[in-house]
């Protein structure tokens, strides 16, 4: 077993990281902390580099250089560096990736039982309080192929829930979602922030960014451009391309 | 000769043989007389040989091919090429010099290593028909493995499960419905070459329709009972796997 995961550090801290898929830098020189607690949203146009620093952060992608720490302890691209966290981060993806052969049940319980080390009884409690906190109590037994996208993105938020993570990845969780199913899993978001959980979210949802951000990061060409408090962030954004940017999405 | 005439007098031949009796001598195995009864019975025997060489070879080939199949998915270039270097090697070499190679040579490798391993008929067939499937069936795994989408492993990662442990409770379960009907095509595949065993001595149904014919000289009826023997076997392979799909196809839909 490693260190202790130490609370009083920053969650996470970014210092310096590149990344490059052969000679395309998808991430420059990225500076990002991000204390317990705290709930942060970035933005920025396609391509800009949003999705890859929240894969780098949970080890989906290796990152080239720089460094990253998470609680204080340093992840490299080596497993065995952040083998003690595996579960602590959790994330929820745009395309939901829920397991299709499992049972909405299964797919909460495969993690505790397998990763966690719970019994099946103890895993299925766990389940089914994080069903009833993300409202679909009574489709537990229910393929995820039987249930509307909003009800799958929110049991993929509940299985993240069921390993109990400090922090939470949301990587454009609405962006594959029909227009009247989007609120539905914002307002379980919501609900997650209000409770203290620290969460990255990556989303174009600006009225969501609002109410919840504690601070906004906008990013593009892999760079960050800016980031600040949201009031100050969508008011008086200091750079031109994240008034371009923030002028273009919230004209609809 | 055009290909129409070569077609039209093989057709003539044929007809002109189930016509004339002096051509067919189904008697040979005819199971109303004593002898065609032996004959029969002698033939048929060779059946178990046959089906157990065929499922010892694909159990093996089924667990080697998966153990081939993974380094080919590996992220790191060695790996990979380990499973290119096995899979483009094995699959070059014909059954039958594979065979020659194992039932004559091997046992002389081991000699020359100390070991004294005899390899008789039934393990050199099992043994050549298992390499020489496993080839094929690494293909096939690796195939139905990278169909699953990648976002699978990822959110398998994400929370919390080991390489093995996302293997085993999500990538392979999703994956054998894919494998499933290549690899029951595999095994048909199997059951077919394990004719060549009748080269290198093993009694099955090829071989002892060969040393039937030699007695008998009744080449016709006993390989036609020969092809229905096969065509029997394969056909109840099939129904077995159509019924073994039913059952996974009923537990999921997509």
């Amino acid at each position: 077993m490693q260190s202790e995961i130490l609370m009083a550090a920053p969650a996470i801290e970014l210092r310096g990281v590149n990344k490059w898929y052969g000679t395309f830098q998808a991430l420059k020189n990225i500076d990002l902390v991000i204390e317990a607690g705290e709930k942060v949203v970035i933005c920025g146009p396609s391509g800009s580099g949003k999705s890859t620093v929240v894969r780098c952060i949970n080890k989906l992608e290796p990152h080239d250089s720089g460094t990253l720490q998470v609680f204080g302890q340093t992840v490299t691209n080596d497993p065995r560096s952040y083998s003690n966290l595996q579960g602590e981060v959790g994330m929820v993806f745009q395309q939901f990736n829920l397991f299709p052969h499992l049972s909405v049940l299964d797919n909460l319980t495969l993690g505790p039982m397998k990763a966690r080390g719970l019994t099946r009884s103890e895993a299925e409690k766990r389940a089914r309080h994080y069903l009833e906190r993300v409202r679909i109590p009574d489709q537990a037994d229910k393929r995820p192929s039987q249930l509307s996208g909003g009800q799958q993105q929110r049991v993929a938020i509940a299985r993240a829930l069921c390993m109990e993570p400090k922090i939470l990845l949301f990587d454009e969780p609405t962006s594959a979602l029909d227009p009247e199913m989007i609120s539905e899993v914002l307002d379980v978001m919501s609900e997650l922030a209000q409770d203290g959980m620290t969460m990255i979210v990556v989303t174009h949802e600006m009225g969501f960014a609002r109410r919840v951000a504690d601070k906004m990061v906008f990013m593009d060409g892999g760079e960050i451009i800016e980031q600040g408090a949201p009031e100050h962030f969508f008011t008086a954004p200091s750079s031109q391309r994240c008034q371009t940017f923030l002028s273009q999405i919230l004209q609809h | 000769m055009t290909y129409k005439t070569i077609l039209t007098l093989t057709c003539l031949m044929l007809v002109s043989g189930c016509s004339s009796s002096a051509t067919w001598g189904w008697y040979v195995i005819d199971p109303t007389t004593p002898t065609g009864w032996t004959n029969i019975k002698f033939l048929v025997s060779g059946m178990g040989d046959t089906i157990l060489i065929s499922v010892i070879a694909a159990v093996i080939s089924i667990v080697l091919g998966l153990l081939v199949a993974l380094p080919g998915l590996s992220e790191r270039r060695g790996w990979r090429l380990v499973n290119r270097v096995y899979v483009e090697f094995i699959r070059a070499i014909p059954l039958l010099p594979m065979l020659f190679w194992v039932f004559y040579g091997l046992p002389i490798v081991f000699k020359s290593m100390g070991i004294s391993v005899p390899i008789d008929p039934f393990w050199g067939a099992i043994i050549t028909l298992a390499l020489s499937d496993s080839a094929f069936t690494a293909e096939i795994y690796r195939a139905g493995i990278q169909s699953i989408a990648k976002g699978q492993r990822e959110a398998a990662q994400t929370i919390g499960l080991t390489y093995a442990q996302s293997m085993r409770y999500v990538i392979l379960p999703q994956a054998i419905r894919r494998i499933l009907p290549p690899l029951a095509n595999q095994f048909i595949y199997i059951v077919k070459m394990s004719a060549f065993a009748s080269v290198i001595g093993m009694q099955e149904l090829t071989r002892r329709a060969n040393e039937l014919v030699v007695t008998e000289y009744r080449p016709l009826e006993i390989y036609t009972l020969l092809i229905v023997e096969y065509l029997i076997l394969v056909l109840i392979i099939s129904a077995g796997v159509r019924w073994l799909e039913r059952r996974m196809g009923s537990d999921e839909r997509a």
